[in-house]
């Protein structure tokens, strides 16, 4: 074996790179999604002059305080990630909750969303399209809700130097809401 | 520094039997993980490659019937899937998995339970798809079903390489030894990463596509706004042909010329220049990305400066810039033959890989061009057909090149120079064939229904020209390639068993796998080792010779 000289493991910032690697497939993701979509409508406004189905009603104010939602996840988020960046277990535990729970009402009003639309998803391409598009961006909350709850877990059983992790989970929200809001204003907005 | 533990010491598996399946089954070991996905597409090259003859021989005499119509739809599904997601994607992945965190100096890959579960979900996905296939499933297939399960087991399938590349990628960015920048990585090691996340970017993409595709059909089977099973190709085939597929011939590039400086025992120059040449076969995943939409028009040469421009631009960045990167790196590659390499069994298999890889990236340029009526042709079969000959090329002699640290054993030169031989000849003419064939406009598009869907008597158009010829080539090219594969195959089971035992550098290595034991450990290596160049060995030789 070759005597190379040797030194400590090298720096590792593995968690943080691997969620900005898949906060980028994410986006790639829902980029091609939301370009399609466009296409769609623009071919639907072309011919028959509308995109969304005559009988649909799209409920803008749980849209709207999703969007809103946002903000305050990513406000504590980051302060998930000052707080453990000092070691302050409480204040990282209670922000890692509000973003859980800010996470679950976000569940919830894009469950409400479907249940008020009552829009059958096999109607036409607006509906297989919303619900695919809508249905990602929901499986990536409740992948951020796990998120938050490992890490918060985590945390506060004591792995107070894991300030890697937490600065991954506050990038993971801030790319899952920079993904919603082009969603909003494509789905909801111009609709 | 983060806590959370990414690597599984483990212990070196002992036993036969069910506990060696059990330590496969369970490894996180990457070298492991590599090889399963080598060894699998391996196989499954094995019996895409019956198809791919079966396909050649009915084309021979179309007066003939051999196979039925129906099953014909689902042999050109099984042919497309096979080649691509079935033997090219795993076969490179597996190439990167398996070797770059032991060059790059890490004890291990990043994510290493990830890149495990990717391989898994790779073969239950891949396995899913072959069956919805079988089944009258997948494009143009008449179960509605079926097709489901197709798109959504492609999904699954995509997912898994994506984990396991997205783990190398991370590997490299993370875990390299100290003082190896970026400019001192190892060429697979970049050709990796350059590859890895242009697949991040670019089969996503397709992915989502897919899931449209999938909500679409199973919950309005009958709607006509993707259309169904019929229409798939017009939606995701871009994810299916060229140039999408260049990028999956990178870590076969990167492979080919770390093989290639280790047999010239010299440091590959100019470094820059190869660096660039595989950054631009990485824009591949432009095709990706902008869902395949860039084309020469027909009737390209009556339009103004201003369309032909519009039409260029993209077309260039899409089709023209990955294939010059792939031609150039292979140039460089090769150029470096005139050192007088010592003819190392990886060698033997690399140069037809990286011949057969820029045989298939020069095709891809033509065959987006509508003027040359090659879109829709046979001609894309036989560009695939090389790029993915390359891919199976560029495995094995990962898993030749790199066998003594995977198994502590080497592999005779003598009778890879045969296989090699038969590869290069397999790949070459299983490509041509159907290429030649494409320019008299034998029909084939990326998936093609038959005519006459499950009509006892259906066959293939008649064309202008030989095409008995052409369709032998090509039957002879794939029967050549299998024969290789399944000989170098023998050669490989009979050196793990019987072969030389390997010392920790038998071949005067440059780079870091070459500095731990072979076969390596679990975790690599004993120490993290300080890197001052590109070439970390060649330094020690260099003062170790000095100081003598």
């Amino acid at each position: 074996m070759h005597a190379l000289p040797s030194a400590a493991a090298a720096p590792r910032r593995q968690v943080f790179i691997g969620t900005a690697l898949a906060g980028a497939a994410a986006a790639a993701a829902l980029g091609g999604m939301l370009a399609l979509w466009w296409r769609f409508r623009s071919e639907a406004l072309a011919s028959v002059g509308s995109w969304v189905p005559a009988d649909v009603s799209i409920p803008m104010v749980p849209a709207n305080v999703m969007l809103i939602a946002c903000l305050p996840i990513c406000i504590f988020a980051q302060w998930a990630v000052y707080a453990a960046k000092r070691g302050d277990k409480p204040h990282a535990g209670v922000a890692l909750g509000l973003v859980a729970l800010l996470g679950l009402a976000f569940i919830n009003a894009q469950a409400y969303i479907f249940a008020v639309m009552k829009l059958p998803v096999g109607e036409g391409a607006y509906g297989a399209m919303f619900y695919a598009l809508t249905g990602v961006l929901m499986v990536l909350a409740i992948g951020g809700v796990a998120f938050s709850a490992i890490v918060a877990f985590r945390f506060l059983g004591g792995r107070t130097t894991d300030v890697e992790v937490v600065s991954a989970h506050a990038l993971y929200w801030y790319v899952f809401s920079a993904g919603y809001s082009v969603l909003w204003f494509v789905v909801y907005v111009t609709k | 520094m983060t806590t959370i533990e990414t690597h599984a010491p483990g212990a070196e598996p002992i036993g036969t039997g069910l506990a060696c399946i059990t330590d496969w089954v369970t490894t996180t070991d990457h070298k492991k993980i590599g090889r399963l996905y080598i060894g699998t597409s391996v196989l499954a090259a094995l019996a895409t490659l019956v198809v791919v003859g079966l396909l050649a021989l009915e084309r021979i005499d179309i007066s003939r019937e051999l196979l039925d119509g129906g099953s014909l739809t689902q042999l050109f599904t099984l042919q497309r899937f096979g080649l691509l997601y079935l033997v090219l994607a795993p076969a490179v992945v597996g190439i990167a998995v398996a070797v770059v965190p032991m060059q790059i100096g890490a004890r291990s890959i990043a994510f290493p339970r990830l890149a495990a579960a990717g391989y898994w979900a790779w073969l239950f996905g891949a396995g899913l798809g072959v069956y919805a296939t079988v089944m009258n499933g997948g494009p143009n297939g008449g179960e509605g079903r079926f097709y489901d399960l197709f798109v959504l087991s492609t999904i699954l399938a995509l997912a898994g390489l994506l984990a396991s590349m997205g783990s190398v990628a991370v590997s490299v960015l993370t875990t390299r030894a100290p003082g190896m920048n970026m400019r001192r990585l190892p060429y697979l090691a970049w050709a990796s990463l350059v590859g890895g996340l242009g697949m991040l970017v670019a089969l996503p993409v397709l992915m989502g596509v897919l899931l449209y595709l999938y909500v679409g059909h199973h919950y309005n089977p009958t709607g006509t706004e993707f259309g169904g099973n019929q229409e798939f190709a017009t939606w995701a085939g871009f994810g299916f042909t060229q140039p999408l597929t260049l990028l999956f011939l990178l870590p076969v590039l990167g492979a080919g010329a770390d093989i290639v400086a280790t047999a010239t025992g010299r440091r590959l120059a100019p470094r820059g220049g190869l660096y660039l040449a595989l950054g631009l076969a990485g824009l591949a995943f432009v095709a990706g990305a902008t869902q395949g939409t860039a084309s020469i028009a027909d009737g390209f040469s009556a339009l103004g400066w201003t369309d032909k421009l519009s039409q260029l631009l993209p077309y260039g960045i899409a089709y023209g810039l990955p294939a010059l990167g792939v031609f150039l790196a292979t140039a460089l590659v090769l150029q470096q033959l005139r050192n007088k390499p010592r003819m190392l069994g990886g060698v033997l298999l690399a140069v037809p890989a990286l011949l057969v890889g820029v045989l298939g990236a020069a095709a891809s340029v033509l065959g987006g061009v509508g003027g040359t009526k090659l879109p829709g042709t046979t001609f894309e079969e036989g560009t695939l057909f090389a790029l993915t000959a390359a891919g199976l090329l560029g495995g094995l002699a990962t898993l030749v090149h790199w066998a003594p640290k995977f198994t502590g054993r080497t592999v005779p030169t003598k009778p890879l120079l045969p296989i090699a031989l038969l590869g290069l000849a397999g790949g070459a003419l299983g490509a041509l064939g159907p290429m030649i064939a494409g320019f008299a406009e034998q029909p084939s598009g990326i998936f093609p229904a038959v005519e006459g869907g499950s009509d006892s008597i259906v066959n293939f158009t008649a064309v202008d020209g030989p095409s008995e010829l052409w369709n032998s080539i090509a039957l002879a090219g794939a029967a050549a390639l299998l024969l290789a594969v399944l000989a170098a195959v023998a050669v490989l089971l009979r050196a793990c068993a019987k072969g030389d035992v390997a010392g920790d550098d038998p071949y005067g290595g440059l780079t870091l796998e070459w500095a731990t034991t072979s076969p390596a450990p679990v975790d690599n290596f004993a120490d993290v080792h300080i890197v001052r160049s590109a070439e970390p060995l060649l330094d020690l030789k260099i003062s170790n010779g000095s100081d003598a």
